[in-house]
């Protein structure tokens, strides 16, 4: 078997690979913004640590998508179990191609959303009762990672190695 | 600087917001009958000297400190706000220029928590060490220094030290990357400007003198504004009209102490918007003009009644509160 025709596989880790990767970047940078202004509410009020907790996480979604969708193309290419398949340079390609979308708006989506959510812990530092339209804000930014998600999801699913 | 430097800092003073006296609290200290429980109801809002003796002027000046000591604490980059203690210093070097040059010490002329306190301005003067002081200020001391000498013209010595202080907030408002500062800058400069032509406008000062003395800006044109003064108050209102500061002409219909009123609470709108910025230093410089605003207004209030002013007399100097 030449190298060009194990070439297929190691594609399809690298559609895992950042899925992974940069979804859990996006999360980690979202879940950074917010835990500093989250710490900043804190070391002036205490009371507000289970509110801006909430607020802070909200990022943290994209990461366990990517990881989802790396665990669901791992698992497709026989990887987890340590059965390894015959997978076609064509195959490794589509299933790159099919982990993009999750990579990407996962990195994008959890910054902005980390942001988002920064912001909304400035009104429940404020207006602690409007802690609910506080949450919305940023879970609207989660809707974009979830349409990644679906699309990456579908796609992963649908190749046919 | 990554505007996501601020994020802690500008949250820290979303929750310390709170805690900012409201245009309620002040309408009732307004309300109160005797200086004793105004004292009082700013003591239940925190404002308590540790002695518990309610002492008004160690209760402000610790309120003061306060903001400076938040600020201290959360601002990842202090030289922003240089450009806001720039009045003070160059209050401190008007005094020791005055100090030095009429032979006359003693009394408390100098804000201690400028960049550079009384003492050491007083020496900077005294021995004629202009180059120990900030750039924009070594010659403009000189100069103020020589004029006081050889006219003995305190006023006018006065105007060139203002100047030469509008002159370089507002040089520092155009190389400052952040908006709140250029706005600041061209809010403090167009203000001063608006206020020296009403007060010449009043006291028939010459073109000369009010050139001397007025400061270039973007949101007004000083020669139009010097004109104006030139024609008397009412061309100052008329002149106002036509402008971004027409709510000024229309306090100054109404009385002096209204139109002091109007220039504080014009600096204010400059720096309302930031309560809707999440990442710049914004909010952190419109928290401490807030503090600042606000102990002045306490400050009117207590000396007014202490002094028996009649509320409608107080309503009409206290100043808009930021939150």
């Amino acid at each position: 078997m030449s190298l060009f025709d194990q070439m297929g596989i190691v594609y399809a880790l690298l559609g895992a690979a950042i899925a992974v990767l940069l979804a859990g970047a996006g999360s980690a940078m979202g879940v950074g913004i917010a835990g500093q202004a989250a710490a900043g509410v804190i070391s002036e009020d205490p009371s507000k640590f289970v509110k801006v907790l909430v607020l802070q996480l909200l990022p943290g979604t994209q990461g366990l998508y990517g990881l989802l969708v790396g665990f669901i193309t791992l698992s497709k290419i026989g990887i987890i179990g340590g059965n390894a398949a015959d997978v076609s340079v064509q195959s490794g390609l589509l299933i790159l191609g099919a982990c993009l979308p999750i990579g990407i708006v996962g990195l994008i989506s959890g910054r902005a959303q980390g942001k988002t959510a920064a912001s909304c812990i400035g009104i429940v530092a404020k207006k602690p009762d409007q802690f609910v339209k506080a949450m919305l804000f940023p879970a609207m930014v989660e809707t974009y990672a979830i349409l990644a998600l679906l699309i990456s999801f579908l796609a992963v699913n649908g190749i046919q190695i | 600087m990554n505007e996501l430097e601020y994020t802690y800092a500008v949250a820290r003073i979303r929750a310390l917001e709170t805690a900012l006296l409201t245009d309620s609290v002040i309408d009732q200290l307004v309300n109160c009958q005797t200086y004793e429980q105004c004292i009082q109801l700013l003591e239940e809002k925190g404002w308590g000297t540790p002695d518990g003796k309610g002492d008004a002027e160690m209760m402000l000046k610790q309120q003061e400190e306060k903001a400076w000591e938040v600020i201290r604490d959360v601002a990842p980059d202090l030289s922003v706000f240089d450009v806001l203690s720039y009045q003070k210093l160059y209050h401190n070097l008007k005094a020791a220029v005055k100090a030095v040059c009429t032979d006359v010490r003693g009394g408390n002329i100098f804000y201690e928590d400028a960049a550079i306190p009384g003492d050491e301005m007083l020496k900077i003067v005294e021995n004629k060490e202009f180059s120990r002081l900030p750039e924009h200020m070594r010659h403009v001391a000189q100069e103020a220094y020589e004029t006081l000498l050889q006219t003995r013209d305190g006023q006018l010595c006065d105007v060139i030290i203002d100047r030469a202080a509008l002159d370089a907030i507002y040089a520092a408002g155009q190389q400052a990357k952040d908006d709140i500062i250029r706005d600041y800058a061209e809010s403090t400069v167009a203000i001063a400007d608006i206020k020296i032509a009403v007060r010449c406008a009043k006291t028939g000062k010459s073109l000369d003198f009010m050139k001397r003395a007025m400061s270039p800006c973007a949101s007004v044109n000083i020669n139009e504004l010097m004109k104006a003064a030139l024609g008397g108050t009412d061309a100052v209102k008329e002149y106002l009209s036509g402008t971004m500061y027409a709510e000024g002409a229309a306090a100054l219909e109404v009385s002096a102490s209204a139109f002091e009123r109007w220039c504080d609470n014009r600096m204010m709108q400059t720096m309302k918007p930031q309560k809707y910025q999440s990442f710049s230093v914004g909010p952190l410089v419109a928290y401490l003009f807030a503090r600042q605003n606000e102990i002045k207004t306490v400050r009117i209030i207590l000396t007014g009644k202490q002094n028996g002013f009649s509320d409608e007399m107080l309503r009409e100097r206290v100043r808009e509160m930021y939150v």
